[in-house]
């Protein structure tokens, strides 16, 4: 059996950071290679460097044997590489022809597109290996998974024999994932070779021929997936032993915080996104949202937040009747909102960290007198959370750009938990980052909800919905299919309601 | 990115303060290298074009900071004899520079007000001259105030002129998205023609000429000394109009929104700020700054109001602000060196057949200079220092 | 961002715009009404002149109204299309605008001519010959920004491009070299702002900006210090001949508005077609709109994200460039100072209200260059309105239109945002 890629001394630096450090990768012929490390490792890096949008600073690659440089994406395709990115480069205005053929355009005449042409090759490829799509369906209206198809497609239009996939799974129902891992065995069926970056050990092992280990820039090791464990592979990706599990005792469940009643939303361009939806939470307990994103989930939170205004729908809000739903308002009754993009809603990046530690409440006392700002109090008020919260950062003066994914959050964290709450509302609490700071967060969350704040917590990873919630709720296609006791659901019951699948009368919602 | 080790910090202490000494060292040494590539480039246009460079700058020094032995020799008289004309006149090209510099503050804290706060108002031209002609209108139609009265008035007239005519864009912008850039452009073009309308019709004195009577003495800003001397109030009205919106911008919590709502528009929405009345409200300040300009020309300079009133001082502000790095002081700075730049160019033209639209190439020259450091640094083998761009304005409204 | 069905109708606002539209109808039914029939003498008639004295075209009878009939007739359609609207709802929006605009201009010309003739036919030929610079100005803003480099500075470009068309072509007394000078010059500013954008990473409307104080402060320099100096010599090239299509310029109306002109407008008609083929139907457009939509993407695909920004940028340059020689040397053959007086920045709202799509730039174009033309026709009418009010027109319709009310178009999604790898 051949080696139809190797990585040999691939090291790359940014300023500050070492992003991959010394490391070796092998991928065999007609296999599945896997490479897992928590986010940071440096698995998207390197593979950035593979497909030619990264310079490696020392290094070889080697396919089929044979060094080669890989300077641009062009090279890359040339070499038949081909990646499925984590967040897909699809154009939404454009038909799936369109995309497909972006860069490689046949034409008629030698002037004009000849769509026909790529939509008849598009169809071949979907027979081929069961990757059925429309053609000349617009990408703005394909569901994720299908669009994940496209992106398949795109590769192997390219005539690419190694495919890199880059958290694939991410955004798929616990189904879809099946479904992938199906089309990747195709793949592999008719000779092709694949890496498959993730964080997700089950996945790992369910899925590899072999996995590598990525931990801080580095290969930690290699291990066939017969001898791995979750326990193994976890311990390997973050350098010590982790606990899977978050200790809680049972919720202690008091008075309701926030009752939703028939909620209709609508997203900046004015389609229905979340579509009647009723539930509560109360007090000392976490209600679960899970769902593929994409689902509603997102303008669930920024209508309870008043980030987007409500269509229809009633809002109670600690035994009062909310009307407006303004940020301040809500805000003002006492809840703290972890917002789902940290850089675009939750700091502001050029600020110095003493301002985003009062961003929210600027304007009382004892941060303002009058419209006159108090920066002693401000200044103290930011140091106090830096050591409490455990942010590492050089002073409280620095940007909070310059801070790490981790920290950034924690500073949020910080603000959110240092005023008096009734109810979190937390949106992909921990989206992007590193283990220990995913513990620490949780942690967090935890501690709150015994302090007994009632907790709404929104995320497409179903480990954390799994593993911090007391009830769970899951959404599809802007409504919720069904609201489950945390203790008694499994993985695969949640992820067909995920895919808009009422197991109890089998029939499909749309 | 991964969890990077922090440096101790002991270490970070000194070296963040080596770091913000060297910005602030950057701060001045880019403008500075700016203007003097402006310059530079400004003398090769003036040479191309056929003049003396020397013959041309001579004047442009001369017409703006007077020429030393003539000051030395009016001082000399002076002392000598108390006849202060030869002194007077000796001075009178510095004081001259800062009359010119007086509206450049003020318009000049009115762009970058709005930079600030994410906008960028072109517009400071069309709302110098509403400022004008409202302080005008105020200055001669109401009469029998006294002056502490009817000085104001006036003043707040300009104000509120300039105020209102900036509050559209800014209105338009918050509520409906529309790009300001376009739209302060389009209200510059409107008062251009309202004022044609006024200047010829409503507005008009007795007389031949499109422009407006002279305004009573009780509206007038007082000037320090006795004609020629122009050098008024204004000036110190504009310092300390520099200062107050220093205070504003970074010691209030007003400042603290238009600042958020500027750096991050959504993170500001979700901490509780409402950006459409900041749009409104820096807009209708940053209108109000500009229409301040107009009035101090009217009201301590000119006394009256005609056609081309605004003389380009409205675009010259945006150079002015982005020279300044939107900071209040910065502003002043620069508003001192293009009034002595534009006062010393009517020098250079009467003298050496320069014509003053120099200064606005010259000035173009410097934005894109600011605008673009790296081509100074490029330029002047300057070592980049990381600093963080900001975006000082945005595409069509999203 | 959703995964569902983009299409779908939100009954409530449909619902709201449809009975605005129905109110907006009847009000402008009244508005005619008091404004003008009330103002319009009985029995006085209206004449449309539809013969171009000096064109090829056949003659056929001028236009003849009633001028108060008309006027009520107007209101009346307006009124009745409201009503219905309010009762049953019209979908096309684009047509209930159509009918405002034409009844109240039909009402408004019937009553400013009334007991005079007013030349219909010379006032579109004027219109397509007055949306030409405005329309190249729109042309270069929608391939710039399909690439998603916005160009604010078309102002500036199509000002040192009008002067250097009118010294070149007067220097060596040869319009086409002067036309070919002012393409090139478009190109290479606007080269300079790509250069700055892209490379320099400089914000886009700061660049812009400098670049249109830069045109007017160099133009204004070169104008007083020779042109006025020398104005035989220097600032008097004389104009494009007309050029006239033999036969179908003897068609009526259409023939003198559409086949009787120089040779930059038909240039600008020519770009419309090429570019609306160019951006939808060949490899390039394909990329362009990639890198306008989602420059990542096309980069990742092996496109030179760069190079196409580039060259879309510059050919928007030389269209503007294009532009601006029709101030000089396609109009009046000589040069003032701030002659484009704002119709750089017109165009872009031309380029916003036809959704960045060349024919759709244009057809906006048209109205501007309507609104221009009727303006100096009423002038000629003496219409009792200050001629500085009707020259306000197209700047308030310009901020009217950017306000999205009417139409809200949506730019390419990475517009304005530098890319970096």
């Amino acid at each position: 059996m051949t080696n139809v890629l190797e990585l040999r001394g691939i090291t790359k630096r940014f300023p500050g950071v070492l992003a991959n450090d010394k490391i070796d990768i092998t991928l065999r012929e007609g296999k599945i290679l896997a490479l897992l490390g928590e986010n940071g490792a440096g698995k998207t890096t390197l593979m950035n460097i593979l497909y030619g949008l990264y310079k490696p600073d020392e290094g070889q690659i080697l396919v089929r044997g044979k060094e080669v440089t890989i300077h641009s994406p062009n090279d890359a395709i040339e070499r038949g590489i081909g990646m499925v990115h984590q967040h897909f480069m699809l154009v939404p205005v454009m038909t799936v022809t369109e995309n497909v053929m972006l860069g490689v355009e046949p034409t008629k005449n030698g002037i004009f597109l000849d769509k026909e042409k790529v939509a008849k090759r598009i169809r071949e490829i979907s027979d081929q290996y069961g990757l059925a799509v429309d053609p000349t369906a617009y990408i703005k209206d394909l569901p994720v998974g299908i669009q994940q198809r496209v992106e398949i497609i795109k590769v192997l239009y390219r005539q690419a024999n190694i495919l890199i996939l880059d958290e694939p799974t991410a955004v798929l129902t616990p189904q879809e994932v099946d479904g992938l891992f199906q089309i990747l065995q195709t793949l592999i069926d008719k000779g092709k070779s694949i890496i498959f970056i993730t964080h997700k050990l089950k996945e790992v092992m369910h899925a590899a021929d072999d996995i590598t280990v990525l931990r801080l820039g580095r290969v930690v090791g290699s291990i066939d997936p017969k001898d791995a464990t979750p326990e193994i592979l976890a311990t390997m990706m973050v350098g010590r032993d982790v606990n899977l599990v978050v200790n809680k005792k049972a919720a202690q469940v008091k008075e309701v915080a926030l009752e939703v009643k028939d909620l209709f939303v609508r997203d900046e361009r004015q389609n229905l996104t979340v579509n009647g939806v009723s539930f509560e939470v109360r007090k000392g307990e976490v209600l679960g949202v899970a769902g593929v994103q994409g689902n509603g989930q997102t303008e669930l939170v920024y209508a309870l937040t008043g980030l987007l205004p409500l269509d229809s729908g009633q809002i109670t809000l600690l035994g009062e009747a909310i009307k407006h739903t303004t940020p301040r308002n809500i805000l003002e009754r006492g809840v703290a909102h972890i917002p789902e993009d940290r850089q675009r809603h939750g700091l502001i990046l050029s600020f110095p960290i003493h301002d985003n530690m009062m961003l929210c409440t600027y304007y009382k006392p004892p941060f303002a007198r009058g419209v006159s700002l108090q920066a002693k109090k401000i200044f103290s008020n930011a140091e106090e959370l830096v050591k409490q919260y455990d942010v590492r950062t050089p002073n409280i003066y620095v940007n909070a750009g310059t801070l790490s994914g981790g920290n950034q959050q924690k500073v949020i964290v910080a603000r959110e938990f240092s005023r008096p709450i009734q109810l979190l509302i937390a949106s992909q609490p921990t989206r992007g980052l590193d283990v220990g700071s995913i513990e620490y967060i949780h942690s967090r969350i935890i501690q709150k909800r015994d302090e007994g704040t009632g907790v709404l917590l929104v995320s497409s990873e179903l480990d954390e919905i799994l593993a911090l919630s007391d009830r769970i709720a899951v959404m599809y296609k802007g409504q919720i299919m069904d609201i489950l006791d945390a203790s008694k659901v499994n993985k695969e019951y949640l992820g067909l309601l995920m895919a808009g699948v009422h197991p109890t009368n089998t029939a499909t919602k749309n | 990115m991964s969890e990077t080790a922090t440096p101790k910090p002991t270490e970070t202490k000194k070296e963040e303060k080596d770091a913000r000494n060297s910005s602030i060292g950057q701060a001045l040494l880019i403008p500075s290298l700016a203007v003097l590539s402006g310059l530079i480039i400004g003398a090769i246009v003036i040479a191309v074009s056929g003049a003396n460079v020397f013959t041309a700058y001579g004047a442009l020094f001369t017409g703006s900071f007077g020429s030393p032995t003539e000051l030395i020799e009016g001082l000399r008289i002076f002392f000598a004899t108390g006849d202060n004309a030869s002194l007077v006149k000796a001075i009178y090209p510095f004081t001259e520079s800062l009359v010119t510099a007086t509206p450049y503050i003020f318009a000049g804290l009115s762009v970058a007000l709005g930079f600030r706060c994410g906008l960028f108002n072109i517009g400071a031209e069309g709302q110098f001259f509403i400022g004008a002609l409202c302080s005008a209108f105020v200055g001669y139609s109401i009469k029998g105030l006294p002056a502490y009265i009817h000085l104001p008035l006036a003043l707040l007239g300009g104000a509120a002129g300039g105020a209102f005519w900036g509050m559209i864009p800014g209105y338009l912008k918050a509520r409906f998205g529309a790009h300001e850039v376009v739209n302060t452009i389009m209200m510059n073009w409107i008062a251009f023609r309202l004022s044609d309308w006024l200047l010829n019709g409503p507005m008009k004195a007795s007389g031949f000429r499109p422009v407006t009577a002279n305004v009573l003495p009780t509206a007038e800003l007082p000037r320090f000394f006795a004609d020629p001397l122009r050098f008024n109030w204004g000036f110190v009205l504009a310092l300390i109009m520099a200062y107050a919106v220093y205070w504003l911008l970074f010691k209030t919590t007003i400042g603290f929104e238009i600042r958020s709502v500027g750096a991050n528009p959504d993170a500001s929405k979700y901490a509780g700020m409402n950006i459409i009345k900041n749009f409104v409200l820096v807009m209708a300040l940053a209108g109000g700054l500009a229409g301040l300009a107009g009035s101090s020309q009217v009201l301590g300079v000119d006394h009256w109001v005609g056609q081309g009133f605004s003389a380009g001082y409205g675009f010259d502000a945006i150079a002015l602000a982005l020279l300044g790095k939107s900071h209040p002081f910065g502003v002043v700075l620069a508003a001192l060196l293009f009034g002595f730049l534009r006062s010393g160019a009517t020098d250079m033209q009467s003298m050496a057949g320069i014509p003053i639209d120099i200064i606005s190439i010259i000035q173009g020259l410097v934005i894109i200079f600011i605008a673009a450091p790296d081509i100074i640094r490029w330029l002047y083998r300057i070592r980049s220092l990381k600093v963080e761009n900001t975006v000082l304005t945005r595409g069509w409204g999203k | 961002m959703t995964n569902t069905n983009i299409q779908q109708i939100n009954p409530k606002s449909a619902k709201r715009t449809q009975i605005i539209y129905g109110f907006v109808l009847i009000v402008v039914g009244l508005l005619i009404y008091l404004l003008f029939g009330l103002n319009t003498e009985a029995g006085v008639l209206t004449t449309f002149g539809l013969n171009l004295a000096s064109s090829q075209a056949i003659k056929i009878p001028d236009l003849v109204l009633p001028a108060l009939t008309t006027v009520y007739l107007m209101a009346a359609i307006a009124v009745f299309i409201g009503a219905y609207q309010l009762a049953r709802g019209i979908r096309s929006t684009g047509a209930l605008i159509g009918v405002i605009a034409f009844t109240f201009v039909v009402a408004f010309l019937a009553w400013a001519a009334q007991d005079k003739s007013f030349n219909l036919a010379g006032m579109l030929s004027s219109t397509l010959v007055r949306a030409t610079p405005i329309a190249l100005a729109a042309l270069c803003g929608v391939i710039s920004e399909r690439s998603a480099v916005i160009n604010i500075g078309i102002e500036g470009i199509m000002l040192i491009a009008a002067q250097v068309a009118v010294v070149t072509a007067s220097i060596t007394n040869n319009l086409y070299v002067g036309l070919i000078a002012a393409i090139v010059v478009g190109g290479l500013v606007a080269a300079f702002h790509a250069f700055l954008v892209i490379r320099f990473k400089v914000d886009q409307t700061v660049s812009s900006v400098a670049i249109n104080i830069f045109g007017a402060g160099i133009t204004s320099f070169i104008s007083s210090r020779f042109l006025q100096t020398a104005t035989d010599t220097l600032n008097n090239s004389g104009t494009f001949p007309i050029i006239t299509i033999p036969g179908l310029s003897k068609i009526p109306i259409i023939g003198p508005m559409l086949f009787e002109n120089n040779i930059i407008i038909y240039m600008m008609v020519l770009l419309v077609i090429v570019m609306h083929i160019t951006l939808f139907h060949t490899p390039w457009g394909l990329r362009t709109r990639a890198v306008g939509e989602h420059p990542k993407a096309a980069d990742t695909l092996g496109i030179n994200v760069y190079f196409v920004r580039y060259v879309n940028v510059i050919i928007g340059g030389m269209i503007a460039g294009l532009g601006g020689a029709y101030f000089t040397i396609g109009s009046v053959g000589r040069f003032d100072e701030i002659m484009t007086s704002g119709k750089g920045f017109i165009g872009l709202a031309a380029m916003i209200f036809g959704k960045w799509n060349p024919i759709g730039a244009f057809t906006s174009s048209l109205i501007f260059g309507f609104a221009d033309s009727l303006q100096v026709k009423l002038q000629i009418l003496r219409v009792p309105i200050p001629s500085e009010f009707l020259l306000m027109a197209p700047y308030i319709v310009t901020m009217i239109i950017l306000t999205g009310v009417v139409g809200r178009a949506i730019p390419p999604a990475a517009d304005g945002q530098p890319y970096e790898k």
